[in-house]
């Protein structure tokens, strides 16, 4: 059961070859037994869960269901969810637990779906490797040596590693489709505003996107149809029609248009990664594509924009954690400025509060035109060089992070090459465009992702490229090997 | 020297909508403490501002009311800084591009003169809670019922030159917003607050002194002696050769003066960005055309009208279209009793002295516009005299009835009607006239020019026998027949 993708298990459920109880119940096993390993979970929601499954079963039994309904899905633990502990990998919400469901799990809730548990993470989302979390560092199911990525480290894990079918990430700067790409999985972050933001924990509001995580471009398309869809409670969130992108993805992309950057092929790209980018592209070719380079001029800037946008909402956004109406406090707080100050320092972690520390810096007062407003004119300028490139193609493609998974700690001490992680990601974030990434290849054992960017709401189109790449190949049914277990 | 007073106001209005700006909790206000705060205005995490429509029509009402240019594209900024009271660590407010631009009104002053007084701008924002410092044994208590309850900050220019024209500028925005039905204008519930910018300079000069800020002065009277006293307090400075700190001061009632806040009280670097949560608010001329659609009579027109359909003076017009409920009674007044002159005296006379010694307001009065409008057409129509319907009116104050039907009742019931009947009323003179013969042959004795001034005499002991109820003019007649 554990091997099989969102789509099938939703055949199987329908033809009543094993209950969602069962399933349910054998992932939660596998989790249990195997997830020491990897450190993927923060919370398995055991009984809640098989509430859930039970509850579906009974749905299905009654008649029509959502094809998701019994479905287990991992959550980052980022969403907050009602009545279970959600800490968004911090101590300081180590104690949180929220009196309500983010929109996105309120949809999950009303499919019937079934929340298997919440998934480690970066602290507050800030991080490529997941190791920033303060629950420990989640190691990936190829190579338990490596990083799974960041910061939806956790839920990449738990796909890749078979205790989960799909889960659900956030990407600021990359962290659906970065992990994704390390764990070898396919994972999709939509234009901004597809999807709601109520509920899922801030970092960088204007940037911040959630997204879907699974073994298959298919399952993508399932489960962003159920996660997208405007919502009154976020004012950002875009009041369009969502397609069914499930019914395009059989369409021919004879004559699609697709545009390779050449500045996505720049020094620090490794061979091994180039060579599957480049293999992708052939296969695109193969599939009667049109291939032809091209420029995106500004992208080399995207890396320092975003470094000073993101810290910048960051370090507003995250004032909330006072210590005076949840979450973290210190103990005997002499004063206000003591509780203030000793609340903060032990309910952060070291990465967080570099990131408050720049942001503060950038918006403050005879700075502020030097670095944020510079920064949102860079922006600019990214958006344009998109606006461009989609005059002429359909599509982008690319590398989805400069190498394959790293060692652990090969990175923590220096920022600079953590933040590179997400050379090739972030530009989609500063312009709000939709990009997935998908499995590429292996180097050294470990995968490669590919990215595919589109353009504004072009999400139909980029899951019906994506597919059909994945019906011509088969890197997206590579695993991890794993020992004897459930 | 001769020192100019300089003085611009920040007014803070909340305003009056259902919901909160950014959230479907309550505004409404005397809750028990944070039982009307919802996950957002409590800023738990992952919850989002939705802006409140009703807040930026109200908004735009006042931008139409003072003429000014209405912002077709306003947007929100985050201002930063930590306050337990202050529930995300951020306000959300409107900083580059507020929804109401330069607009400006004019005040009415007691030497019957108008100023115009600009106003630089208006911007919606959202309230902090209340931080309650008594009853927490040393701690602090948190109640964020007010938090997030939409705020109009009014800013005006510097042109204001006196505490006269401070509060007669802050009268005038009370009276707009309550015209406007979006604040209750409420000072005593903090409903409408002001910040004091003031500064001083020589008379003639044209660039301004060093300001101080006095923050929350939240009663006309309290504007007031704040000005009063910081004026002085500055020229004291500048006459003894010092300079002005530029600061932020507290007035404090209680021993009349200004202090330094502070500086812990005094955010320096509010690092304002704009907020990533709200889209920028996009109106077009049609939103405005339905706005002011929707506008009632405002002040300015009020008094004109009043100057016009009712012959009253512009001081007079100006005093009765002060204030809305004013205005209604006097013209409920005036149309019932077909006389704008006497119920615009009245109102503005007897009823409004007995407010202020009962320290009621309007539609709490003990009078109804009914009944001061039977009692006025008992006066034309000679029923009782003008003294004696102070009598009836001081009646009605004290039973708080409200029927018209009373003022007729009262009249009977304490005999206070006019003794018309010129038979009685000779007799009365003719008694006056017997009792008094040195003052007749005195009178009879005197210049013509002289006698008018003495005939008061007579006319006043016939009343005194009548007990006020005979006809003055009779007896005024029958007097200057007999005599």
């Amino acid at each position: 059961m554990h091997d099989m993708t969102v789509s099938a298990l939703s055949s199987a459920l329908a033809a009543g070859e094993f209950s969602s109880v069962e399933l349910t119940q054998h992932l939660i096993d596998r989790v249990k037994t195997m997830d020491g390993d990897y450190n993927a979970f923060l919370t398995l929601c055991e009984e809640h869960a098989l509430q859930q499954a039970s509850n579906a079963d009974k749905a299905r039994a009654a008649g029509q269901v959502h094809p998701l309904c019994g479905i287990p899905v991992a959550h980052k633990d980022i969403f907050c969810t009602n009545g279970i502990r959600t800490s968004c990998g911090s101590k300081m919400l180590d104690n949180f637990v929220p009196p309500y469901n983010a929109t996105m799990i309120d949809k999950f809730d009303s499919a019937g779906a079934v929340m298997l548990g919440k998934t480690n993470m970066d602290e507050f989302a800030m991080g490529a490797s997941n190791e920033t979390s303060f629950y420990g560092p989640v190691r990936n199911p190829w190579n338990t040596g490596c990083v799974p990525g960041g910061s939806s480290g956790g839920s990449a894990a738990a796909v890749a590693a078979r205790l989960a079918p799909a889960a659900t990430g956030t990407d600021t700067g990359g962290s659906i489709r970065q992990p994704a790409a390390l764990c070898g999985i396919s994972g999709m972050k939509p234009t901004y505003g597809r999807v709601s933001r109520y509920g899922m924990i801030a970092f960088a509001s204007s940037l911040d996107q959630a997204g879907p995580m699974a073994r298959s471009v298919e399952d993508l398309a399932l489960l962003l149809e159920l996660m997208s869809g405007h919502d009154p409670r976020d004012s950002t969130s875009i009041d369009a029609d969502v397609p069914k992108y499930s019914a395009s993805l059989n369409n021919s992309i004879e004559g699609l248009r697709i545009g390779v950057p050449k500045e996505y092929f720049s020094e620090g790209l490794n061979p091994g990664t180039a060579a599957c980018v480049e293999q992708a592209i052939n296969e695109y070719q193969k599939l009667g594509a049109n291939i032809s380079e091209l420029s995106l001029p500004h992208s080399p800037l995207s890396v320092p924009a975003y470094y000073v946008v993101a810290p910048a909402e960051a370090s507003t956004n995250l004032s909330r954690f006072d210590g005076v109406r949840y979450g973290h406090r210190c103990d005997n707080p002499t004063d206000l400025n003591d509780m203030y100050t000793r609340t903060r320092s032990e309910g952060f972690g070291d990465e967080v509060k570099r990131r408050i520390l720049v942001g503060t810096y950038s918006l403050s007062a005879g700075y502020y035109d030097a670095y944020y407003r510079k920064a949102q004119k860079i922006r600019r300028l990214i958006q344009q060089d998109f606006v461009e490139a989609f005059k002429s193609v359909d599509l982008l493609i690319g590398p989805t992070s400069p190498s394959p998974a790293f060692p652990l700690g090969a990175k923590t001490s220096d920022p600079v090459a953590m933040y590179l992680e997400d050379i090739y990601t972030i530009a989609a974030n500063l312009a709000g465009l939709p990009a997935l990434s998908m499995p590429a290849g292996l180097v050294d054992d470990k995968p490669v992702g590919v990215q595919l960017i589109g353009n504004y709401l072009c999400e139909a189109q980029l899951l019906n490229a994506a597919h059909q790449f994945q019906c011509a190949t088969d890197w997206h049914q590579q695993q991890p090997v794993q020992g004897d277990m459930v | 020297m001769n020192w100019e007073t300089v003085i611009g106001l920040e007014v803070h209005v909340q305003l009056a909508t259902k919901s909160k700006i950014f959230s479907g909790a309550s505004t409404q206000f005397g809750a028990a403490p944070n039982t009307q705060a919802s996950a957002v205005d409590l800023a738990m995490p992952g919850t989002l501002p939705v802006f409140n429509g009703e807040a930026l029509r109200m908004a735009v009402k006042f931008g139409l009311a003072i003429g000014a240019e209405i912002g077709m594209r306003s947007a929100f900024d985050r201002k930063n800084y930590f306050y337990p009271d202050l529930p995300k660590g951020y306000q959300i407010s409107q900083m580059d591009y507020p929804i109401v631009g330069r607009g400006h009104v004019d005040i009415g002053l007691a030497d019957g003169s108008v100023k115009t007084i600009g106003v630089t701008r208006a911007h919606l924002e959202e309230d902090a809670g209340k931080s309650l410092h008594e009853d927490f044994h040393g701690s602090t208590g948190i109640d964020l019922n007010r938090a997030g309850t939409p705020l109009l900050e009014i800013v005006s220019e510097p042109d204001i030159r006196s505490a006269e024209q401070a509060v007669a500028y802050l009268k005038y925005i009370h009276s707009l917003i309550r015209y406007l039905e979006i604040s209750d204008g409420d000072m005593s519930q903090g409903s409408m607050r002001c910040d004091v910018n003031i500064s001083l300079r020589p008379a003639g000069q044209s660039e301004f002194g060093t300001r101080t800020e006095i923050k929350n002065v939240n009663s006309f009277r309290f504007v007031e002696k704040a000005i009063y006293v910081e004026t002085e307090r500055q020229r004291d400075i500048l006459e003894d050769g010092g300079s002005i700190v530029q600061e932020t001061r507290l007035y404090d009632a209680d021993k009349n003066e200004t202090r330094p806040m502070r500086s812990k009280e005094v955010a320096n670097d509010y690092r304002y960005f704009p907020e990533p949560d709200l889209l920028p608010i996009v109106i077009d001329q049609k939103y405005i055309d339905s706005v002011q659609h929707d506008m009632p009579e405002l002040p300015k027109q009020k008094v004109a009208r009043f100057v016009e359909q009712y012959q009253l003076s512009d001081y007079d017009a100006r005093l009765l279209a002060s204030d809305r409920d004013t205005a209604e009674y006097f013209e409920q007044v005036s149309s019932a009793s077909d006389d704008a002159k006497a119920s615009a005296n009245w109102v503005m006379g007897e009823l409004a002295a007995q407010l202020n010694r009962d320290e009621l307001s309007i539609v709490e009065s003990r009078v109804s516009a009914e009944q001061l409008a039977v009692l006025i057409q008992r006066i034309n129509d000679q029923t009782v005299s003008g003294k004696i319907a102070k009598t009836v009116f001081d009646a009605l104050w004290q039973e708080d009835s409200k029927a018209a039907v009373r003022v007729d009742q009262i009249i009977d019931e304490q005999g206070l009607k006019q003794v018309s009947d010129s038979g009685a009323i000779e007799a009365m003179v003719d008694d006056v006239i017997a009792n008094n013969p040195q003052q007749v042959e005195n009178y009879r004795n005197s210049a013509e020019d002289k006698r008018k001034k003495m005939l008061g005499f007579f006319v006043g002991q016939v009343m005194k026998a009548s007990q006020g109820k005979a006809n003055p003019a009779q007896v005024n007649q029958l007097l200057n027949d007999k005599l």
